[in-house]
């Protein structure tokens, strides 16, 4: 399987961000999976769309993106985390 | 590497009245810089990035929010903690037209982009049990309030102390 590049975006790429990527890292473990992990500004999606398999993002985002796009305001909250993770774990085992 | 994180009573606001969010982030930020802790510009950057891109979360038993912006605002990490008399609309982070009535803020200032991972995983961690966020909705004593996220959060080595 070819490795995904994951784009993990939030407004400033400080704090979200990277509490999502600490989520997603474990989650890559856990599964074996063989991904590339990107932290961003949700400003600079526009520069990953030719490489990126997916976003996940807490920022909102109004522009269409060749892949698809998984809100992960649910990491923060801890209210409906399972069922994002599965939606990203889909999207990754691709 | 040094990451001990600013946090103490001085940067604990309690009983806090404000009539948008816009003044919540001004005060906070307000405090903030009359201890040096951010720059001038961190006010009109974290009013900027709030109106942008909201940090209202939908918490468990209370909302809060968890404004921020970039680290060139910021002369040293810390947390401040408002807690608000009554609720203030924050945008919901995430979407682009939901607000939410939030009462307890947590003002991020962050000097270095993707760091504090285990802080902020603490934080999170407090913003999903419903019993510590609705102990320091109501404790009055902001010594109190101190210990107990001290307890919840790793903050580094405590500077601030007497």
């Amino acid at each position: 399987m070819a490795k995904k590049q994951v784009l993990v975006a939030c407004g400033a790429g400080i704090a979200t961000s990277t509490v999502v990527n600490g989520a997603i890292e474990e989650m890559v473990k856990e599964n074996n999976l063989n991904v590339d992990l990107v932290q961003i500004k949700i400003a600079e999606v526009g520069g990953y769309v030719d490489t990126a398999d997916l976003l996940v993002t807490t920022a909102m985002t109004q522009k269409d993106y060749p892949f698809p796009v998984i809100n992960a305001r649910t990491f923060l909250t801890g209210i409906g985390t399972e069922e994002t993770k599965k939606e990203i774990l889909q999207e990754l085992k691709k | 590497m040094v990451s001990n994180v600013y946090f103490n009573e001085s940067v604990i606001l309690l009983n806090m009245e404000a009539a948008s969010k816009e003044e919540v982030l001004e005060k906070m930020g307000d405090n903030l810089l009359s201890q040096n802790l951010v720059k001038e510009s961190f006010i009109p950057a974290l009013i900027a990035r709030e109106e942008e891109y909201a940090t209202g979360l939908p918490t468990a038993g209370v909302a809060v929010a968890i404004p921020h912006t970039d680290v060139e605002h910021v002369q040293r990490k810390a947390i401040s903690v408002g807690v608000l008399k009554e609720a203030v609309e924050f945008g919901v982070m995430g979407d682009d037209k939901e607000t939410i009535p939030v009462r307890i803020v947590f003002l991020l200032a962050m000097d270095e982009a993707h760091s504090q991972l285990t802080l902020l995983q603490q934080l999170m961690g407090v913003f999903q049990t419903e019993e510590t966020l609705m102990s320091i909705l109501k404790e009055e004593n902001k010594t109190n309030i101190r210990s107990l996220l001290e307890e919840k959060l790793d903050f580094g080595v405590l500077e601030g102390e007497n």
